[in-house]
């Protein structure tokens, strides 16, 4: 490990900042606990102190709201009286409950972790260093890193995230909108604004078939509404001409329609065969690669059991622990400076700097441990430009969906500037705007820690000192 | 030279090193770590008990993920009342996650830290890792 000496991994100019750290810690212990999710690296924004989850860009996610309530309002203001007084009462009743459940499923698609994984600990992503035998100088770039592993007697090959500093596990993909790797990675979805996971692909099915009943509900109410309306001894214009408000649902049903019944078709198909979306588009494990007739090795061979498995199963917790607090004696870990400046896969820690960082951190643990129990220590923190070499990671993160969900450029900009929602609220639970790019830029006092110091990318979510 | 080390920190213990049991994806995509006993534990403790602590946490985890009559119940409740339910109720997992990390303080308490290690509850490093944490003493007088 000592022969591993050769990146610049202290940033000189951190280190005047040092002196002053070490006074501000112990200013900072009565200073208040931080959630994790103010410390969340990926690419995401918080609300109601973290209950809440959205990808920092959400997509046209307000334009499928607007659409969906524009349609029913639409619908419950021009269709329903007269089909109210023509036919039954309970047109708009059902109406209402699926108008209610879609939008249900909607938000609680968009605003829930999809199944975020979160990234490696310093020392896990030394571990795993250490582990992969590599002989690069530190000018070459080795080909991206995989291992292949057996399950159930189907090779499977694991790929290693640049980003996350970790081998993914199977199935996971990193979605390079969100910056995260997410579980059981499905697609990202714009017009939900959020990836679609393993912790909300429930939802998001339960979305696009109750949408799938909403538009072909409504559609045929509009079609029927006009039929009786010409039957009553008026033209088909004239009938038109009286109600111009179920023309635009008509226009409006008839486009979304095709797509969502396919899409909903679509996703059946994969729920019965227990693929992803993702799987599908790449072939993962299409028959004509795989000599059996199953190639997919995480499939039950049943469909009962594959629907009942993805959509009933265990609702797995979401493993970023937003509400959980930072100890106070933990400092974010900043990331090694040598990520900035080197290709990311030659982090290579000097022995000492580790054993001393780690020492520190361990020591701290312990003390907290006898203390509080376990605190773990806080979530390390990546610096944007980490999107440039995600790239190769990134790639396998994009299929497109012809049907319902738009190709995402992988190389869209950083998002734009978070809606002002205003801090002085004094409510708990106000919406808090968190994009720890854009917040106060003093660098985080990092106690003992010698090593890992940003100097020059102070947007780079430290904790500003309140 | 003059040893100026404080009475504490001849005293307390030192984190020196981490091992890391990784996950077995063997079976699927079910959370399941190795079993096999990494070598540098070999000096502080047990083969078999440290085995045993692995395979139990493996049952647990095999137990809050297992597809059976009692989860798609809950599923399916949970679709009925459009997912309202989880904010008075926790889930089965959520259940058993708590079991898994009492049963690790527990092992902490009794068998790990007596022999100067510290399992990490995997919740806690997203369910990637077991860590185990190493401490070394200091030994009092090593500088002279």
């Amino acid at each position: 490990m000592m022969k591993n000496c050769e990146y610049q991994q202290i940033d000189p100019r951190a280190l005047s900042v040092l002196p002053q750290s070490a006074q501000n810690t112990t200013e900072k212990t009565v200073q208040r606990s931080r959630r994790k999710w103010e410390v969340f690296p990926g690419k995401n924004r918080f609300f109601c102190d973290g209950r809440i989850i959205l990808p920092s860009q959400s997509g046209v996610l307000p334009l499928t709201l607007g659409l969906i309530v524009v349609t029913c309002g639409l619908f419950f203001a021009f269709d329903c009286p007269f089909l109210v007084k023509h036919l039954t009462v309970f047109i708009p009743v059902i109406g209402g409950a699926l108008f209610v459940f879609v939008v249900f499923s909607l938000l609680r698609t968009s605003f829930t972790d999809p199944g975020i994984l979160p990234r490696a600990t310093p020392d896990e992503a030394a571990d795993i260093e250490k582990q992969i035998d590599t002989s690069g100088s530190s000018t070459y770039r080795p080909p991206p890193r995989t291992k292949e592993i057996l399950i159930n007697q189907q090779v499977v090959k694991l790929k290693y995230c640049f980003t996350c500093k970790m081998f993914r596990p199977p199935r996971t993909s990193h979605c390079s909108l969100c910056d995260n790797c997410v579980e059981r990675f499905d697609h990202h979805c714009p017009w939900v604004g959020n990836c679609v996971g393993k912790r909300n692909y429930r939802f998001f099915y339960s979305f696009i078939i109750s949408l799938s009943f909403l538009t072909s509900f409504i559609f045929g109410c509009v079609i029927t509404h006009i039929t009786l309306r010409s039957q009553e001894g008026k033209s088909l214009v004239q009938s038109i001409q009286e109600s111009p408000a179920s023309v635009v649902e008509l226009v409006i049903c008839f486009f979304s329609i095709w797509s969502i019944l396919g899409l909903s078709g679509f996703h059946t198909y994969l729920i019965a065969s227990n693929l992803t979306t993702n799987e599908d588009i790449k072939g993962s494990w299409s028959s004509k690669r795989c000599a059996e007739e199953s190639g997919n090795p995480y499939s039950y061979n049943s469909i009962i059991t594959n629907c009942c498995a993805t959509l009933c199963g265990p609702m797995p917790p979401s493993l970023i622990d937003r509400r959980g607090f930072l100890s106070l004696d933990e400092a974010i870990p900043a990331v090694s400076a040598s990520e900035i400046e080197l290709p990311p896969f030659t982090v290579k820690s000097d022995a000492h700097m580790c054993t001393q960082s780690t020492k520190d951190m361990l020591e701290r643990m312990v003390h907290s441990y006898d203390v509080h129990g376990l605190c773990p220590p806080a979530t390390p923190k990546t610096t944007p430009l980490d999107l440039e070499v995600s790239g190769p990671a990134a790639a396998s993160s994009e299929p497109s969906l012809s049907a319902g969900c738009l190709p995402q450029d992988a190389r869209q900009p950083v998002a734009p500037p978070c809606p002002p929602f205003s801090r002085s609220n004094k409510r708990r639970d106000s919406l808090h705007s968190i994009n720890p790019a854009f917040r106060l830029a003093s660098p985080s006092p990092s106690l003992s820690r010698t090593t890992f110091i940003l100097g020059d990318a102070p947007d780079n979510g430290f904790i500003p000192l309140p | 030279m003059a040893e100026t080390h404080s009475l504490q920190d001849l005293q307390q213990p030192t984190a020196s090193s981490k091992v890391f049991v990784q996950r077995d994806y063997g079976s699927g995509t079910i959370s399941k770590f190795h079993t096999k006993f990494p070598s540098e534990l070999e000096p502080r403790i047990d083969k078999q008990q440290f085995e045993e602590t692995i395979q139990t946490l493996n049952n647990l985890y095999a137990e809050a993920e297992k597809l059976g009559g009692k989860s798609y119940l809950e599923g399916c409740l949970a679709c009925i009342t459009a997912y309202t339910i989880f904010l008075c109720m926790e889930t089965h997992y959520e259940k058993v996650l708590k079991k898994i990390a009492r049963y690790i303080k527990d092992q902490n308490e009794k068998i790990y830290a007596p022999r100067g290690l510290l399992l990490t509850d995997p919740i806690e490093r997203g369910l990637r890792v077991v860590e185990i944490t190493i401490f070394e003493e200091r030994s009092i007088g090593s500088g002279r």
